[in-house]
């Protein structure tokens, strides 16, 4: 297996521009020539398909959603980091470099990093340029604000809805070259297999979600710009529409599959209510900055927050961690906020929350401002809980969120299939064990703004004498046949249960086994719970209708299906790493109090995972992680 | 809580669809709508009928997918609120819901609840957008933009594309949708070397989809789930007449 990462030379200042002065062209003659496949039109998708549109390349962009600007992009609300110390306030590339690094418990590539925090000057630049309305101060210059896991404010924002605006930025350089028909957009069209012909990755299977017809699709290359797969634990902040399929797909044609059992929990989410929910509504992150996290100091509490004087109250946050208190990184917050649940004082309903209270912020800044800077969330919260959080403090609940594991690309962001690309959170590159707040956005928009369109040029290069690849080729022919039978299968399964019922059951096994906190025994049981769940849902899931009409039971079941299968990947995954380090907590590897313990003498590296096939278990490859500039430590918020 | 439903059901786009009732006993006044429509379809899946169909991804009121009317207001009786950030306790133990469709000649019916918008995608094609290539931008400090014109904008800029404008006008009329994005556009200097051209071009688009025309009765502002004012319409307006005065 070729896990060559191919870092470039020199120091790690200059191995990006190293890379660009040697990467192969394609002359803007040759670029008619070549075709390419974007899937996905969030932060990454359409900006890579507008980027590679407006050099004069063949491009055909795919979405599952009825429009490119409603992919989950959209959803981040708080903003978008980037090194342009305009605070003054001690920032550079470096220091956001090392930042990330550290917040990610030092499971990501040197060079990955630093490139993502040197190319995070010019996206600002770039959305700037596009219209994005972030927030300015009054003299008319670009303000920021600070987030989780650092001590400088690098966070642009454009209220609290920064994902939205960078989103319809991005959309909208996408639809110009729509117009231009440099780009062909299919929406309503989902990926249901990646071809590979003689190795390289050469185009895909798509089904038409309005019409059921079953269309192939050639290029040069493909990029998969799918995003994350959090959806998985069913409740979750994504959008119901959220997958992994055309990642997993693509693993089952010989990508690897990297650390995916690092999820992100995020700390900031609205509580559970019932067992009818569909998902867990995201707060920003950002609320912190202003608001302190806390439970009451005596278990069971019955009083109403507003009734609990100060002294009986626990800023658990501040107690534990106080250089960063409220702002100490979202997998410290979601595993501290757990640890108070568990111990049994939760607030709520179920018991199963934090308060987070605004009332200081406002004595010290007034209603007013505080509604500047997060009234969209505040009239959010009271839109679905009813109530109104100036007056008292809104309870939130960790919730799945980000994906830091995805497939597993080199520096180029090309996987283990020559040809195939991953873009933005559907790879594993830049984030390690945990992701920072603000970075998610950051990192979509600089692969697919400013770095695929010049390692993807560089791969190129090579295909300027290939000439049209033909969909007619026997590799598209298994393909279809194998995406066909398995709708035909679906549809002559009429057993008993939904898809949702089986999908609310793999969430809970994996929030209870591989969630935010994991254990051997725990991991193995779920690994066979899993497989005992996949064989049921072959033989008793119920899916109404036939495959040649618009049908949503019939999507969901492919991608249910593939989340029984991703499912236990992650078990394997949580199983294997036998250290903790961000987001993956093993109860096994901890400190007396309670703090995670890494184990750098054997796991620092990334677990990359190759399909063996269904009754097979995965084998695991190992890319190890070389620090040759910042010398892993500890990781303290204390 | 109990509910009847009466929903339209529609095969597909060249099919006569017709108003279906359904009754649901025992849902919780705190799900959100979408929560309750899952609900039935998973009654409805577990009798082999087929769901019904609706729109939907976010559920965060962000993404602009979701709509429908509901007891004839576009998104329901919520002022400023998206279908799926509604909540059953905005109704009343054993009242009738009408859900049907968000109509317009523009936004043909799929199937059920579902439209096509697509010409929405259409009219920002046209022009809505600064052009720009990657890798082209100044550095973002070197033009700066008062913090209130920047406020105004991003007012402007929050548009999500729904569609309940267009359903609510008795007009068909997309002069909301349209003129938000103008004056995003407008307002910043980023957006002003193309000021004309972009006017005339996105409202000659809109003007070819079967979109009717504004008469000002300000119903869209009303059901808008992100409070796009009508002021920009005016907007739209002046810099309509504005762009065929410099006859660009």
């Amino acid at each position: 297996m070729n896990m060559d990462a191919k870092i470039p030379g020199g120091p790690l200042e200059e191995k990006w521009s190293n890379y660009k002065k040697n990467a192969k062209l394609v002359n803007p003659a040759n670029r008619k020539k070549i075709d390419v496949i974007v899937v996905g039109t969030g932060l990454a998708g359409s900006s890579i398909a507008a980027s590679l549109g407006e050099m004069g390349y063949n491009v055909k962009s795919f979405c599952f959603q009825d429009s490119a600007r409603r992919a989950h992009s959209v959803a981040a609300q708080g903003g978008v980091n980037a090194a342009k110390n305009y605070k003054n306030d001690g920032d550079s590339v470096y220091r956001m470099f090392v930042d990330t690094l550290k917040g990610g418990d030092f499971r990501a590539r040197e060079a990955n990093v630093y490139r993502m925090a040197e190319c995070s000057l010019n996206l600002i630049d770039q959305a700037v340029a596009q219209g994005v309305p972030f927030g300015r101060e009054y003299g008319g210059y670009l303000n920021n604000r600070s987030f989780g896991g650092v001590q400088v404010s690098r966070t642009f924002y454009a209220r609290g809805q920064t994902g939205q605006q960078l989103l319809i930025g991005a959309y909208q350089a996408l639809m110009r070259q729509v117009h231009k028909k440099t780009v062909q957009l299919f929406t309503r069209h989902e990926m249901l297999d990646l071809v590979v012909i003689d190795g390289k990755a050469r185009g895909i299977i798509v089904r038409n979600l309005d019409t059921g017809e079953i269309e192939r699709h050639a290029a040069h290359a493909v990029v998969l710009a799918t995003g994350g797969f959090g959806k998985i634990y069913y409740l979750s902040t994504l959008a119901m529409g959220c997958n992994g399929s055309a990642i997993w797909r693509a693993h089952k044609k010989g990508a690897l599959m990297a650390s995916p059992s690092w999820t992100q929990i995020h700390p900031t989410s609205l509580p559970q209510s019932g067992d009818y929910q569909s998902k867990l509504t995201l707060m920003s992150e950002s609320l912190r900055n202003d608001g302190r996290i806390w439970v009451p100091l005596r278990e069971n509490e019955q009083r109403e927050a507003n009734a609990i004087p100060e002294e009986e109250r626990d800023y658990y946050l501040e107690r534990r961690y106080p250089a960063f208190g409220n702002l100490a990184p979202r997998d410290i917050s979601s595993r501290a906020a757990k640890e108070r649940i568990d111990a049994g004082f939760g607030v709520g309903a179920l018991k199963n929350a934090v308060y987070l209270d605004f009332s200081k912020a406002i004595r010290e800044q007034g209603v007013a401002k505080i509604k500047e800077k997060y009234g969209n969330l505040f009239d959010m919260y009271r839109k679905i809980t009813g109530i109104d959080a100036y007056k008292e403090p809104m309870m939130i609940s960790p919730a799945a969120h980000f994906s830091m594991g995805g497939l597993w690309v080199d520096y180029e962001l090309m996987t283990t299939i020559p040809g195939l690309f991953a873009l933005g959170e559907a790879n594993f590159a830049d984030h390690g064990a945990n992701r920072l707040g603000a970075n998610s956005l950051l990192q979509a928009s600089v692969d697919g703004y400013f770095i695929a369109p010049y390692t993807m040029a560089n791969y190129l290069s090579g295909e300027i004498h290939t000439g049209k690849i033909p969909t007619d080729h026997p590799a598209f022919d298994e393909a279809e046949k194998q995406v066909k039978e398995q709708l035909e299968r679906f549809v002559h399964s009429k057993g008993t249960k939904t898809v949702d019922q089986y999908h609310k059951t793999l969430g809970k096994l994996l929030y209870d086994y591989c969630g935010l906190s994991r254990n051997e025994s725990g991991l193995q049981f779920a690994i066979a719970e899993i497989r005992k769940l996949r064989n049921e849902f072959y033989e008793n899931v119920h899916i109404p209708g036939t495959v040649d009409t618009m049908n949503a039971e019939l999507e969901k079941a492919g991608r249910v299906a593939d989340y029984l299968e991703i499912g236990e990947l992650m078990c394997y995954d949580a199983l294997t790493r036998k250290e903790s380090c961000g987001a993956h907590f093993r109860e096994e590897y901890q400190t007396p109090d309670g703090e995670a313990m890494r184990n750098d003498a054997d796991f620092q590296f990334i677990s990359a995972w190759e399909w063996r096939g269904k009754d097979n278990e995965p084998t695991l490859h190992k890319e190890p992680l070389v620090f040759e500039n910042v010398k892993p430590i500890v990781r303290s918020y204390k | 809580m109990k509910l009847h439903l009466k929903i339209w059901r529609q095969k597909d786009k060249n099919t006569q669809g017709k108003l279906v009732d359904y009754w649901l006993e025992d849902v919780n006044p705190h799900m959100s709508f979408l929560e309750m429509l899952d609900t039935l379809n998973e009654k409805l899946v577990l009798s082999d009928e087929m769901p019904v169909e609706f729109d939907h991804d976010c559920r965060e009121g962000i993404c602009g997918q979701c709509g429908v009317m509901i007891n004839g207001l576009a998104h329901g009786p919520l002022k400023n609120t998206t279908t799926c950030q509604l909540h059953l306790r905005e109704f009343k133990d054993g009242e009738t819901i009408v859900i049907e469709p968000f109509r317009s000649k523009a936004f043909p019916v799929k199937k059920d609840l579902k439209v096509d918008r697509a010409a929405f995608d259409r009219i920002i094609a046209s022009g809505g957008f600064v052009s720009v290539n990657t890798g082209q931008a100044p550095e973002a400090n070197s033009i700066p933009i008062n913090h209130e014109t920047a406020e105004s904008a991003f007012d402007s800029a929050a548009c999500i594309g729904c569609g309940a404008c267009v359903a609510t006008c008795k007009n068909g009329s997309a002069a909301l949708f349209t003129s938000a994005k103008i004056s995003h556009m407008a307002k910043l200097p980023q957006g002003k070397e193309e000021r004309e051209h972009r006017v005339l071009n996105m409202v000659h688009q809109m003007d070819n989809e079967d979109f009717g025309h504004c008469s000002n009765t300000e119903a869209c502002e009303v059901e808008c789930p992100q409070s796009i004012s009508v002021l920009n319409i005016a907007q739209m307006n002046y810099e309509y007449n504005r762009a065929k005065v410099l006859k660009k």
